[in-house]
């Protein structure tokens, strides 16, 4: 199976075949993490004794069906093993949202978007890591240690899904779910060399996923190709009863076919920026040259109040993470700080608990809806949201889709950004907009940097968009190889070879 | 504009954390860096602007108000650091008589 795994619909076949059994690709992926987890540290949480029991039901499903002739109607991902980011819950695995403050909880349900890929066949092998609340864009910040980036051990996997994406670009599962509020899912993806989902706002029920931005959150895919992101979204979107924000529209098939021609892509001035690593700005010029031979139209757009997301996203965020947040007070769930009094308890709790960030976007989002500052912050920065959403409504009148890089840099160095949090802040400058319009992105990688690191493009369509912009990249993927390129791993020792 | 310690801690006291005295200093400047930084978002003019009220509006249909049976009490309890008969514990809402009681504000 070589170091990494091939497409979920390969998968698929070789188990209805019988060429693979769900236990030798379980205990595949139990190698892997055995012998490269404790490097990469992508996960948190590993449920092999569950993982095992699960596939062995699979394979006896999967031997009837090919007894009876009858693989065709199996589930789609009967035996697959896929992981999940720790801010999700799965019912009797422990959550903790990278947080100490959720040490040893234990939800008693599962978030929807999770339970459907369950219904669907999926094995759930374990939990990644997140920075803390899913606030970060590194994984640092995460109570549990740093994961690492499979390209390069001294750089970050990125965040906050960053142990989804070293999961699946380190080869330890074929495809993970990760969360979307400020680009968690795509930036990680683009430093990893993974093709990362944010959907649409609502396409995914958030049904079990610990709040952080409620109007920003998204459940999201990080996996291997276009293809494989089509077909997971098809399986989890869709209303839930559980969410009220969920949409109840149509559910895209997972049918890429098509071509790029006629497809008109725009790109946004405001995107290109100085600051840009020169080889990112090369890899996503080079990569619309591929659209455009490929038939697609790119054309210049504006969206003329980029500059102002960061600062939006700034103030809406940690308000929401606030509100949120206040849940976590020692008396329901996870861990309690002994105080005399129900006061104490509270603050000790949290001020104990929490890691350093949480506590300074808590901070922050307290400040900006008190008492005399909330027009003047959350008010106005709310108001800014429509103005950049109408940029978005603009310029979709104009081109299908909108192309722009990931990222400004490649994946830093651990350690880089966490004594200044403003310039964490900026690794989000180009992922934001989606969340704050609400509207479906998706990343892949288009290159790669002189130090052998991953480069991602993201492209951005309209509300409900998916199918196009999965068909778009598709076609990319199917016309290049960028994303098959894998990281260069070594395995400890003779038992990890899988062959 | 940078916040006053007072403001750092009327802030926490708001928000419920307990911070040592080097996370209050450390936040003052943090915040107050941050806070300058978004500062320019009061260069916008958005008086004929309406805020951001839903994501994606028009996005949350109503549902009919029917009871259904919620997770069992046990399995909600089994995650609490303290529980008696059935419910949460928490230690006093008011400090034992004789103590001064702790200033609240909210």
């Amino acid at each position: 199976m070589g170091s990494a795994f091939p497409s979920l619909a390969a998968l698929q076949t070789a188990l209805r075949q019988g060429e693979l059994s769900s236990a030798e690709l379980v205990e595949t992926c139990l190698r892997r993490i055995a012998s490269r987890d404790a490097t990469l540290r992508a996960f948190l949480w590993v449920d092999a004794a569950g993982a095992r029991r699960a596939a062995r039901e699979a394979d006896a499903r999967l031997e009837e069906a090919r007894r009876t002739g009858e693989t065709a109607s199996l589930p789609p991902l009967l035996g697959i093993p896929l992981a999940v980011k720790d801010v999700l819950a799965v019912k009797g695995m422990p959550a903790t949202a990278g947080s100490r403050i959720l040490e040893g909880f234990v939800p008693p349900y599962t978030a929807t978007a999770v339970e459907r890929l369950q219904t669907a066949g999926a094995i759930v092998l374990g939990k990644t890591n997140t920075d803390e609340f899913a606030m970060g864009s590194s994984t640092e910040n995460s109570a549990w240690g740093v994961t690492r980036n499979p390209w390069n051990p001294e750089r970050v996997p990125g965040g906050s899904s960053g142990g989804s994406a070293a999961a699946v670009a380190g080869g330890l599962v074929p495809a993970a779910l990760g969360t979307d509020t400020g680009g968690s899912v795509r930036q990680p993806a683009s430093y990893c060399g993974l093709t990362g989902l944010k959907p649409t706002y609502g396409r995914v029920s958030r049904y079990g996923l610990i709040a952080y931005g409620s109007s920003l959150d998204t459940v999201g895919v990080l996996s291997r190709s276009a293809e494989d992101a089509a077909l997971l979204l098809s399986l989890m979107a869709g209303r839930d009863r559980q969410d009220a924000t969920s949409a109840s529209l149509p559910v895209p098939a997972p049918r890429l076919e098509g071509d790029v021609r006629g497809l008109r892509i725009g790109l946004p001035r405001e995107y290109f920026i100085a600051g840009i690593q020169p080889e990112v700005r090369a890899a996503v010029s080079a990569a619309l040259e591929v659209f455009a031979s490929l038939g697609a139209d790119v054309v210049p757009v504006s969206l003329p109040h980029t500059e102002y997301a960061l600062p939006v996203y700034y103030l809406i965020a940690p308000a929401e993470a606030s509100a949120n947040l206040a849940r976590f007070d020692g008396v329901r769930y996870g861990v309690r700080e002994p105080a005399d009094t129900m006061w104490e308890v509270f603050t000790r709790t949290r001020g104990v608990r929490f890691g350093a960030e949480v506590k300074r976007r808590i901070m922050l989002g307290t400040y900006a809806l008190s008492a005399g500052y909330y027009e003047a912050y959350y008010g106005q920065a709310q108001k800014v949201r429509t103005l950049i959403r109408g940029d978005f409504e603009a310029a979709f009148t104009q081109v299908d889709l909108l192309a722009a890089p990931v990222a400004p840099t490649t994946a830093f160095r651990i350690g880089e950004h966490t004594a200044d949090p403003l310039a964490m802040y900026l690794e989000d400058i180009f992922t934001i907009t989606a969340n704050l319009a609400g509207i479906p992105a998706l990343a892949f990688p288009v290159g790669f940097d002189g130090q052998n690191l991953p480069i991602g493009m993201q492209l951005m369509g309209p509300h409900f968009g998916e199918a196009a912009l999965l068909r778009a990249a598709h076609a990319y993927q199917r016309a290049t190889d960028w994303h098959l390129r894998l990281p260069p791993l070594e395995d400890a020792g003779r038992e990890a070879g899988d062959g | 504009m940078k916040l006053t310690p007072q403001e750092v801690e009327h802030i926490a006291r708001l928000a419920r954390l307990e911070l040592s005295e080097a996370e209050k200093a450390a936040y003052r400047e943090q915040l107050s860096a941050v806070l300058e930084y978004v500062a320019r978002l009061q260069e916008v003019d958005t008086s004929a602007v309406s805020p951001a009220a839903e994501t994606l509006p028009g996005q949350s249909p109503l549902r009919p108000d029917r009871v259904e049976p919620p997770l069992p009490r046990q399995a909600l309890l089994a995650n609490a650091p303290e529980t008696r008969e059935g419910q949460f514990r928490i230690p006093p809402v008011f400090p034992p008589a004789g103590e001064a009681p702790e200033e609240q504000d909210g």
